[in-house]
């Protein structure tokens, strides 16, 4: 009999925390599928955050390394410059990598580090309990925000992908979804790409990957999915900010 | 037969690392250590090692993080300011129990301070500056020799207890030229490293570095070990001078460059018929405390000197508990204690025990 | 017992920094016991720059002098922050040229050289420490002229090597002066 579905083996056969309809979970999976069909998990260390999937080492089979808040590109640059030949990607949230870790994020990809990041923007900080997040959008309610968000008062959010395209270091930027089957497609396949560049060489990757947060944005999981596409992508372009021509 | 150089000691410090199969630096320029980056930055090329200039002392002390969870030898090292900003980084490789070395070449505080040398990170590097119930080895050599000595031996004892160890010098340590003698070839001892997260290579469970634990009774249990290891260095590892004490109506603690300081007060007494004796820990944790215990029935009092408001002296006292007076004098702000300074409180302690 | 406490003071840019570890290095290859302790930070960039060299058949108690028994001077502030320094019985070589001020102790042998003028007239301004450490050889001992000489080899960089006769002739001429 063929399988037709199994879990990844670059996952561990644990439960996750996360909350329902929250897509951290596809986007793991995303992230170890690309893993297996590359046949890379014996040699991949992987760096966790702070936030939501600060303990997605348990859950992930390769090599883990847990780094301190905002500071995993800086910990993976130790990592991939000790074992070069090694594949190094982060696991960053919006609050981690363009708040707390801005200086970390930029100067990884002005070296070109040749590591993976993959960054879940859901426009808050989900594990703090629904903090404005550096890309929550203008009048988005948060804990920090109760009145929305206030340009005049708390700025504006920032769009990662476009803002590190326009350094020379990186190799290989693309902004995805997982509101739906097709772009969860897509967004597997900027994954793929993204680990494929790195064992290319060929330099800094980066996948932004909008998702959700059902229980701090007061939204069911239905609902949540909605608003990425009709709030967030309007805001948040979907499509590859560098590197579309890149054959790996 | 070793090569004999005249070489400046933060460049030493440097040497000394690359020798003890170092082959990761990542630092920040800052005063007055930046030699030390600037030797690296010409030598590690050429042994096939790693040196990076990162964005900020933060991220140093990170990419310090991420090298040492490979198990590789890795070194860091700033000044005082910057120390302030790795803090961050020096709690989590405490927590995750990673070997690394980190020189701080001390200047004067608080905030930006000055450049000149300084001995006011003594709490910092003792006690923890970072968060957390933890310790790291805090050596502190006194000259260029042991300056070589100290860094090979930082490596050794960080590999052997899972540590990070921190080379605790001041501006005068750093930028000063003695005559160094290297050996011909380093013996490089062997540790196991077979929880680094190197790639599993499909071999063995997956390896995890953190040092995150929610549940605060497994907490608790990491802290349990991580007090067990601190007791067992205590036990093990401390090490100290012990200069003309037989005999001597004070004893002087000083570490560093205000023990050579020190010696030259020693040396200066002698003369006007006052006998002097000096305890120089040469790890300050562990604190020699078992330095205190041989020479404890000697001396009318202590009086340690400091090129700080008084830190090191606290330990002093612990150790001393009531038995004999402990004194204090010290000059701040990169001011450096002067032969006469330190005569001048000799003679008043004298005066009170006579 | 061979102690000798050297204090060099002057501009930066005069060549006090590489006067103290020629100094050294050629202590060191008397295998005497030597240190050398440079000022350091923003005074090095045109400011003063000073740096303290021991030279001992003991082991040195502090490279951190608070008195010395031989200093050179190669402007007016560093002679007016040192000259109370030297010890009774020491000696005070200044750059006449540069220091206008005199000397007021009497304890102390004190020797004049127009190091500058003289190293401007030779040809090479960067000579003027050379005389002063020529006399400071001749009055001190600290160091033999030979190993001064291998000194200049053992720091100077090679393409800077065709320098070096020149410069030990300059040295005698202030040893002589």
């Amino acid at each position: 009999m063929a399988i037709v579905y199994k879990a990844p083996d670059a996952l561990c056969d644990v439960p996750m925390h996360y909350c329902p309809g929250c897509t951290h979970g596809i986007a793991h999976r995303l992230v170890a599928e690309a893993i297996d069909e590359l046949e890379i998990e014996g040699k991949t260390i992987g760096v966790s955050p702070v936030g939501c999937a600060y303990n997605n080492y348990l859950y992930f089979n390769c090599d883990m390394i847990q780094a301190a808040h905002g500071r995993a590109p800086a910990v993976a640059t130790g990592v991939k410059r000790s074992l070069p030949e090694n594949i190094v990607f982060t696991y960053q949230g919006d609050g981690d990598l363009a708040a707390i870790g801005t200086a970390e994020i930029v100067h990884a990809a002005a070296r070109s580090e040749n590591i993976t990041v993959i960054f879940i923007n859901n426009t808050i900080y989900g594990m703090t309990s629904g903090q404005m997040a550096p890309t929550t959008l203008l009048g988005q309610v948060t804990t920090t925000t109760p009145y929305g968000r206030d340009a005049s008062y708390s700025g504006f959010p920032i769009r990662v992908s476009e803002m590190l395209a326009t350094l020379e270091g990186p190799a290989y930027i693309e902004r995805v979804s997982l509101h739906d089957i097709k772009n969860i497609k897509k967004a597997k396949a900027a994954v793929k790409k993204a680990f494929k560049v790195q064992i290319a060489g060929k330099g800094f990757s980066l996948v932004e990957i909008l998702s959700t947060c059902p229980t701090n944005w007061g939204l069911n999981p239905v609902e949540s999915l909605k608003r990425i596409e009709k709030e967030m992508i309007p805001h948040y372009p979907l499509g590859v900010f560098v590197g579309a021509d890149l054959e790996v | 037969m070793g090569q004999k150089l005249l070489m400046k000691g933060n460049e030493v410090i440097a040497e000394a690392a690359i020798r003890a199969g170092c082959r990761h630096y990542f630092g920040y320029p800052i005063t007055p250590q930046t030699e030390i980056m600037h030797y690296m930055a010409k030598k590690m090329p050429l042994v096939g090692g790693v040196f990076l200039q990162a964005e900020s002392e933060v991220a140093a002390i990170n990419m310090v993080y991420g090298a040492a969870s490979t198990g590789k030898r890795v070194m860091t090292s700033s000044s005082s300011p910057g120390i302030s900003l790795k803090q961050e980084g020096i709690s989590y490789i405490a927590g995750a129990q990673l070997p690394a070395v980190i020189v701080n070449i001390m200047r004067g505080g608080p905030g930006l301070g000055g450049i000149q040398p300084s001995q006011s990170d003594y709490f910092q590097a003792t006690k923890g500056g970072g968060h957390g119930d933890y310790r790291m080895v805090v050596l502190a050599p006194a000259g260029v020799q042991e300056l070589y000595e100290m860094t090979v031996e930082a490596f050794n004892i960080s590999d052997r207890y899972r540590i990070m160890t921190m080379i605790l010098g001041d501006g005068v340590l750093g930028q000063m030229m003695e005559v160094v003698n290297f050996r011909d070839e380093e013996k490089i001892e062997k540790f196991d490293k077979s929880w680094a997260a190197n790639g599993h290579e499909n071999a063995r469970e997956h390896n995890m570095i953190t040092s995150i634990h929610l549940d605060p009774a497994v907490l608790e249990q990491w802290n349990v070990g991580f007090q067990n290891k601190y007791k067992l260095i205590s036990q093990n590892e401390q090490r100290y001078e012990l200069y003309n004490c037989e005999d001597a109506e004070i004893i002087l603690v000083a570490y560093g460059s205000v023990s050579r300081i020190c010696k030259g007060v020693i040396k200066e007494a002698a003369e006007q018929g006052i006998t002097l004796g000096l305890v120089r820990p040469v790890t300050l944790f562990p604190f020699p405390v078992d330095a205190f215990e041989k020479v404890i029935n000697t001396p009318k009092a202590f009086l340690t000197v400091e090129m700080s408001a008084g830190q090191m002296v606290e330990d002093v006292k612990l150790t001393v508990n009531g038995r004999k007076p402990v004194y204090f004098t010290g000059r701040m702000g990169g001011m450096i204690p002067t032969v006469n300074n330190i005569m001048t409180k000799v003679l008043e302690i004298k005066d009170n025990h006579r | 017992m061979f102690l000798n406490e050297i204090i060099i003071a002057g501009f930066g840019g005069q060549g006090i920094l590489s006067a103290g570890r020629l100094l050294a290095y050629a202590g060191m290859l008397e295998d005497k016991r030597v240190s050398f302790l440079p000022s350091y930070g923003p005074e090095m960039r045109g400011g003063t720059a000073n740096c303290m060299v021991v030279i001992s058949d003991e082991d040195i108690a502090s490279p951190v002098l608070n008195s010395c028994s031989a200093l050179i001077v190669m402007n007016s502030p560093s002679l007016e922050k040192f000259e109370s320094w030297v010890k009774p019985g020491g000696i005070i070589i200044s750059d006449s040229s540069m220091v206008q001020k005199k000397v007021k102790r009497s304890d102390i042998k004190v020797f004049e050289i127009p190091a500058t003028q003289l190293a401007n007239e030779f040809g090479n301004k960067t000579y003027s420490n050379i005389y002063l450490l020529g006399k400071l050889i001749k009055e001190t001992g600290c160091v033999k002229p030979e190993n001064f000489e291998k000194a200049l080899y053992g720091i100077l960089s090679e393409k800077r090597h065709y320098m070096i006769p020149e410069e030990m002739e300059v040295l005698k001429v202030g040893m002589e002066y």
